[in-house]
Order: C-alpha cells, then sequence, then structure tokens
C-alpha cells in the first residue's frame, strides 16, 4: 500500500469542495484499512493512522458533531459508546427504533426512558407524541425520571404526530421528542433532522409494527427486544430488565449488538460481544 | 360621562315579518289572529288594515265586517320574541350592550357610542336607515334614561332629546308614556290628566295615595332619579376591544390588519394591568347579519401579540367574509394575572415554565384542537386511576409518584381477557394464551393485591402477577376476583420493560 497525498492544494479549496474531497480520501482510506488483513493493521505507519483519525475529526467537525468535551452527555453505554462518532450519543439528532410488538416496543421505551434519565438529569422537560399511546407515566418512575416532567400529546392521526413533532423539535426550551409512529417517509424525516439542527433539541422515533422499513435521514436506527432476566444471587421472580440492543445503523459510527441489562438506576452492560465483529466483517467484505 | 339611551319602537314587527316572508302581502290588509275564550282574536295588523281602524284586541269577525278582503294569518306565541332577540344581536353592531325590551321594542345603552357615528343625530338616523332598509317600520329615540327615550320614541315629536332635558321632554307627554297599567292611565284620563306635566306639580304623598307605589318608582326611573339597569342579551366582556369599518372587509389582508390592531389595543391595556389572556375569542359582524367567530386558547396568561397573531392566523382561513364584515370584536372572556418574570442570569435547560414551551404548546392545541396533558400522581390504589392531569404546566407535585411497587411501562387502557392455566390456589399462572400465541411462564413475581376503592366502585379486587416467559417478555397479568368464587377471570393489562 502506497499513499502519497499532497495536502497544499487544501488552503485555497472551498469548504463545501473540501468536505467532499475528505470524504472521499477518508472513504478510501478507511476501507482500504478495514479490508486488510488484521496483522496488517500493526504494520500500517503510526503517521498515516494519525493523518486517518485527524481526517475523521475533521468530517465530523464539518458535518456538525461536536468532539467529546463537557458539553456531551454520558449515557452510561459503557462498550456501546465506542460505536458513536467521537465515543459519545449524538444529541441535536433523530434517532429511530423499530419494534414488532407490543412487548418490543415495552422494551424500547424502558430503553429510551433509561437514556433520558441521562439527558434530563440536571432538569428539562420531554414531548411524548402519539396517536396509539399505552405508555404509563407512572412507570417512568422507577427510571429514575420524574413522571410529571414528561408532556404527553395524544393526537388523533398520524400524520398529525409528525407534524406535531417537526414543530416541537423547533422548541429548544424541550430536551427531547419522542414520537410513535408507524412509518415515516424519508422526506419526513429530513424534515426533523433539518428542525433538530438548529434547535439542538434531541428526538426519539417510536415505529410500531412498521411494513416498510425504508431509508431514513435519521442519525441511527436501533432494535430492543427483550430477553430473559437474570436475578441477582439466584433469587427467585423475575431481575432486572434485560435487552437485545441492535445498532442497526450509525452515521459516522458503527453498528453492532449488545445485551444491556438496567439495574440500579443505569445500564449496565453484558460483556457479551459474539456478533459485534461478525456484523462489521459482513460490512466490510 | 352621562348615560344616554336609544329605544327603538318596532310598530309592526310581526306584520313587517310576514310581508317580507310573503311579498303578496305587501299591499294587502291582513291581520295575525290567535283563539281565545273560542273567538279569534286579532295580535296584530299591518299599516293598510290599521288605517282602516282594524286595531289588536278586536275579534276577527268585526275586522272582517271592516273590510271583507281581509287576510288572515296564524300568529305564532313566540314569534315577536324570537324576532326582537334575532334584531338585537344585530344591534350590537352599535353598541355592545343591547336588550330586548318586550313586546315590541329593542334598548341599547349607547353611552359613549355616538360620537362614533358623529353625534347623537346621526347615530338614530344611521340606526332607523338600516333598520328601514331591511324592512321594518321603526321609530327610535334617544334620551338619559331608558324610560324618556321608550316614552319619547312611542309619543315624542322631538326624537333627539339632549342631556338634563328629560321633564322638558316628558311635559307634553300623555300619562301612557310612563308604561302605567292599563286601569291607572284610565284613571288618570277620568280625573282630567291627559298631560304628564299636569302631575308633575302635585305632592308626591297625594301621588302615592291615590295610584299606588308603582306609579311612584316608575316616575323616578323615567326621571333618572333612580338607576334603571338594562339587561343586555349578551354580557359584556370586561376586556373586550372593536374596530368598526367603514366599509365591510372581504379580503384576508384587511382581516389581519383588524386583528393585528385590535390585539395590540388589548395586549397593551393587559400589559398595563399586568395581566394576560387565557381565551380568546376574535368575531367579525358580517354584512347579513350573521357573526363568524374563531376563538384560541393559551396554557399560560399571555400578552404577547405575535405570538397570539400566530395562533389566530392558523384559524383565519375558516372565516367567510361573504359579502363583508362591518365590524371586528375582539374579546378576552378569561383573562389571569401575568407577572413579568425576572429573567435569569444564565438560560436553564428549559423547565416547565419556559414560554417557548407554553407557546409551542398553544400551537400544537390549537391546530389539532387536543390540549397536551401533564400527569400528576393521583393517591389511588387502583392502577387507572394513580395518576391525574395536572390543571397547569406548573402545578406543583402535592405528592410523591410511588416507586415501591412495579407498574408496567406500557398500560392497555381496557385490559384485556386471556386464557390461563394456573395451580391452585393463589399461584402465579404457568401458561397463558394472548392474541392466538402461546406463553409458557418460567419466572414469576406476585400476587399483589389491589381491592377496589368501594366509595368509588364496586367490584371484585384484583391479584396481580408479573410474569416472564421463556423468550423473556414480561407482562403483568390479574385474577379478577377469588379463586373460589368460580367465576373469576384472567387479564392481561401491561407490558414490563
Amino acid at each position: 500500500m502506497r499513499f502519497s497525498i499532497e495536502f497544499k492544494g487544501f488552503i485555497v479549496i472551498r469548504t463545501s469542495h473540501k468536505l467532499k474531497l475528505l470524504v472521499y480520501l477518508t472513504n478510501i482510506i478507511s476501507f482500504t484499512s478495514f479490508a486488510l488483513p488484521q496483522h496488517l493493521h500493526v504494520v500500517m505507519r503510526p503517521e498515516k493512522a494519525k493523518v486517518i483519525s485527524q481526517l475523521q475529526q475533521d468530517i465530523l467537525l464539518l458535518q456538525g458533531y461536536k468532539p467529546a468535551d463537557g458539553s456531551a452527555v454520558d449515557m452510561g453505554l459503557g462498550l456501546i459508546s465506542e460505536a458513536f462518532p467521537n465515543g459519545s450519543f449524538p444529541l441535536g439528532a433523530v434517532h429511530e427504533f423499530l419494534s414488532q410488538c407490543a412487548e418490543d416496543l415495552a422494551a424500547t421505551s424502558g430503553f429510551i426512558a433509561g437514556l433520558l434519565s441521562r439527558l434530563m438529569a440536571k432538569g428539562g422537560t420531554s414531548l411524548w407524541i402519539s396517536s396509539t399511546r399505552k405508555l404509563f407515566p407512572p412507570a417512568l418512575g422507577s427510571f429514575g425520571i420524574q413522571p410529571d416532567r414528561f408532556i404527553f400529546v395524544d393526537l388523533q392521526k398520524e400524520k398529525h404526530v409528525i407534524w406535531a413533532m417537526e414543530e416541537a423539535l423547533k422548541c429548544s426550551a424541550l430536551t427531547a421528542v419522542i414520537g410513535e409512529m408507524q412509518e415515516i417517509s424519508f422526506t419526513s424525516s429530513r424534515r426533523l433532522q433539518l428542525a433538530v439542527e438548529q434547535s439542538q433539541v434531541t428526538g426519539f422515533i417510536l415505529r410500531k409494527n412498521s411494513q416498510n422499513i425504508n431509508t431514513t435521514a435519521c442519525v441511527s436506527r436501533w432494535k430492543i427486544t427483550p430477553l430473559i432476566s437474570e436475578s441477582r444471587d439466584d433469587l427467585p421472580g423475575i431481575g432486572f430488565p434485560h435487552w437485545k440492543v441492535e445498532l442497526v445503523r450509525m452515521r459516522n459510527g458503527k453498528s453492532g449488538s449488545w445485551e444491556v441489562k438496567w439495574e440500579d438506576g443505569r445500564f449496565q452492560p453484558v460483556f457479551k460481544q459474539a456478533s459485534n465483529v461478525q456484523v462489521l466483517q459482513k460490512k466490510t467484505g | 360621562m352621562a348615560r344616554r339611551f336609544v329605544s327603538i319602537w318596532f310598530r309592526h314587527l310581526t306584520t313587517d315579518w310576514f310581508a317580507l316572508r310573503q311579498p303578496q302581502l305587501q299591499d294587502v290588509p291582513f291581520v295575525l289572529c290567535t283563539p281565545l275564550h273560542g273567538r279569534m282574536i286579532v295580535t296584530a295588523a299591518n299599516t293598510i288594515a290599521e288605517s282602516n281602524g282594524i286595531d289588536r284586541g278586536m275579534v276577527l269577525a268585526d275586522a272582517r265586517a271592516i273590510i271583507s278582503e281581509l287576510q288572515v294569518l296564524d300568529d305564532r306565541s313566540d314569534l315577536a320574541e324570537r324576532l326582537l332577540k334575532r334584531l338585537a344581536e344585530w344591534c350590537i353592531r352599535f353598541t355592545p350592550s343591547v336588550a330586548v325590551d318586550l313586546p315590541d321594542g329593542i334598548l341599547l345603552d349607547a353611552t359613549g357610542c355616538c360620537h362614533l357615528w358623529g353625534g347623537d343625530q346621526s347615530y338614530l338616523q344611521e340606526i332607523v336607515k338600516k333598520l328601514k332598509a331591511k324592512g321594518y317600520d321603526v321609530r327610535a329615540a334617544i334620551a338619559d334614561t331608558p324610560g324618556v327615550a321608550w316614552a319619547v320614541a312611542r309619543f315624542g315629536k322631538e326624537l333627539v332629546v339632549g342631556s338634563n332635558m328629560n321633564i322638558e321632554a316628558l311635559l307634553p307627554l300623555p300619562p301612557e308614556a310612563l308604561r302605567l297599567d292599563a286601569e291607572i292611565t284610565e284613571r288618570l284620563h277620568k280625573l282630567g290628566l291627559h298631560r304628564i306635566g299636569q302631575l308633575m306639580g302635585m305632592p308626591r304623598s297625594s301621588l302615592r295615595r291615590r295610584f299606588g307605589q308603582h306609579f311612584i318608582k316608575r316616575l323616578d326611573l323615567v326621571l333618572g332619579r333612580q338607576e334603571e339597569n338594562i339587561k343586555p342579551i349578551l354580557p359584556v366582556e370586561p376586556y373586550q376591544e372593536r374596530l368598526p369599518c367603514l366599509d365591510p372587509i372581504v379580503t384576508v389582508t384587511g382581516i389581519e390588519i383588524a386583528l393585528d390592531r385590535l390585539l395590540k389595543t388589548l395586549c397593551y391595556r393587559l400589559q398595563q394591568e399586568q395581566k394576560g389572556l387565557r381565551l380568546a375569542s376574535f368575531k367579525g359582524h358580517r354584512v347579513d347579519g350573521k357573526v363568524v367567530q374563531v376563538d384560541i386558547g393559551t396554557n399560560r396568561p399571555s400578552h404577547n401579540v405575535t405570538h397570539l397573531f400566530k395562533l389566530f392566523e392558523i384559524k383565519l382561513s375558516t372565516i367567510e367574509p361573504a359579502l363583508g364584515i362591518e365590524l371586528f370584536v375582539l374579546e378576552a372572556p378569561k383573562v389571569e394575572d401575568h407577572f413579568p418574570l425576572q429573567e435569569k442570569l444564565w438560560e436553564g435547560s428549559g423547565g416547565l415554565e419556559d414560554e417557548r414551551l407554553s407557546e409551542l404548546l398553544d400551537r400544537l392545541s390549537n391546530k389539532t384542537g387536543v390540549q397536551a396533558t401533564r400527569y400528576l400522581p393521583d393517591e389511588h390504589y387502583w392502577p387507572e386511576w394513580s395518576l391525574k392531569p395536572a390543571s397547569s404546566l406548573i402545578e406543583k407535585l402535592t405528592t410523591e409518584w410511588r416507586k415501591d411497587k412495579p407498574r408496567p411501562l406500557q398500560l392497555l387502557a381496557i385490559p384485556e381477557r386471556i386464557d390461563v392455566t394456573a395451580p391452585i390456589p393463589d399461584y402465579p399462572p404457568m401458561l397463558f394464551q394472548h392474541k392466538g400465541k402461546l406463553h409458557r411462564i418460567i419466572k414469576a413475581d406476585g400476587p399483589e393485591r389491589i381491592e377496589q376503592e368501594w366509595w368509588l366502585q364496586q367490584g371484585q379486587h384484583r391479584d396481580y402477577y408479573r410474569v416472564e416467559d421463556e423468550s423473556g417478555q414480561r407482562y403483568w397479568l390479574f385474577r379478577l376476583g377469588h379463586y373460589d368464587d368460580k367465576a373469576f377471570q384472567w387479564f392481561i393489562h401491561g407490558f414490563f420493560a
């Protein structure tokens, strides 16, 4: 492998062109580096690795991802954080969650409640918009959030949910907006994404029994399913909530699959990472 | 400010209405009649019939004897009242306070309104002209008290009575102008008292002895010695702004300008008084007499013109101006205290007090008609009643949320019946079938018994179990009633995370 890239020319290139060029170059470099056998990684010269990581940082900055500093919120997701760009959960973005049945929906809302408990730790209000809400507010208490800090908007039609969500995402007084819907078109998701880029509100889309899993402009796509709970010290009865967390897609990050428990008011990643490597290998060919 | 009242007398209210509906009756004598004690009595006669000597109270046979080709129509009992009410609503364009004056008149409280039409004379002319154009034969008078206006409209010659001219206007009028009982007026005439002027010089004590207390009271009311209040058909809102238009408005731009102007004046007033509105309605009085209206509500008191305008703007398209809108009215039926908030040195991460939040909720609820809800804990064990909607965004918690008992994140609004295999007497179930799918239960917690709150609702208790099936899905099941009852049933009520 030989790289000879002239960086002198960049000074005169406009920002928009620079972004495209950077993406292009980084894709080539990172693609080749991923495609290489594992032992070649070690061979790669340290300055080259530095160049790549510097380029990736630049791209993230240009795309609006701030480097992990004081403003980032640690979700307590442990190992999963490595899949996020810059190693921190993207705020001011729209995340998409898929669920097939009511049981999945309960697990998904539990996972989101766990994320929100960190997001709303310093105060703030969230909006829950739905046309078919079954969420039982008092249960949010067990995820460390005061249920009275949620405002529920129960609308009649799903198209109103998308409209209301867009309006709400424009309002920077909110911490997060959660919208339950079945389908969302690419255009609508793009509008939501544009709304959050201005206001820096974090959006969560809960898609239930979606027939058409289309491409969306959301920053990530998750799938949360319940797993058999493990109780501590073999006590009888049901243990702590236990989920399989699948990160199907993460823009500028990695996908993967993990097991997570909700225990003592925080996420407890279970150290089983069997499927993570496989998914990566499949993606990179 | 001196009070001014206008009394409008509809001389042929019901017959005019019939003539308007049936044009062929315009030029023929006709009467309305109603049966009374087995005879037909004339209750109203039109101008032509009246000029031939037919009057109300006459028996129909007598009237027919005078004019053989007389048209006869059935009178309706509450027709006059309904017509007057409708006309009074129409008259709101002249003043906000309008009252129906049965049996044949309307009373307007014109205090502070006349100068908008260029004085008493032109105000009165405008009212009479408009009503005559509608097809009603009216006489109207303006005076300081409702009594004098009433008297002058019916018996007077000079219809505009100036300020403090009550007595002079009344002197030449007959005693009927005092609105007395027929018996007393008859007695006055018998005594040769044909003018009110003749009564004025008499001592009050002898007048009271001869004609009763009611007579003295009427006299005081008419002369303005006692205040006579009218009962408006629509209560006048204390926070109301009006904008009459020279020409009827038909365009959206025009309506928007009107709304903007009204909002600015109302909000300025609210701001001065440290108030904010919670409900507002914007009404347009159309040329054809109909009123078009849009309403908005806010989650917290507001006097922000831009925000309120945005709320109205969404709904302005529902206003149909038809031939044009003559008068715009902006009312705030619900107004609350709104104190300026002290600005914080640095902005927090947006609490419930944030104005941007309440403005967002206003937009959502005005567009979709759905109120956003915030829940507060309620002290009930029964799961469905354990929370109540908060009355406002900033209502504080009175009790804490309970966390000691696990509750499912997803709760079914109505519990669904399931088929269950469970060991007796009160063990958790081993199997259950929900929506055609069989779940084998591996782990379970419970029972947690929740009794009915007998002071609210009668019925059986519930025994709740948390269960987990072989694929790790967690449910909230309950048995309704005792195992011994034989009639117990199993339900699924929720899904745990």
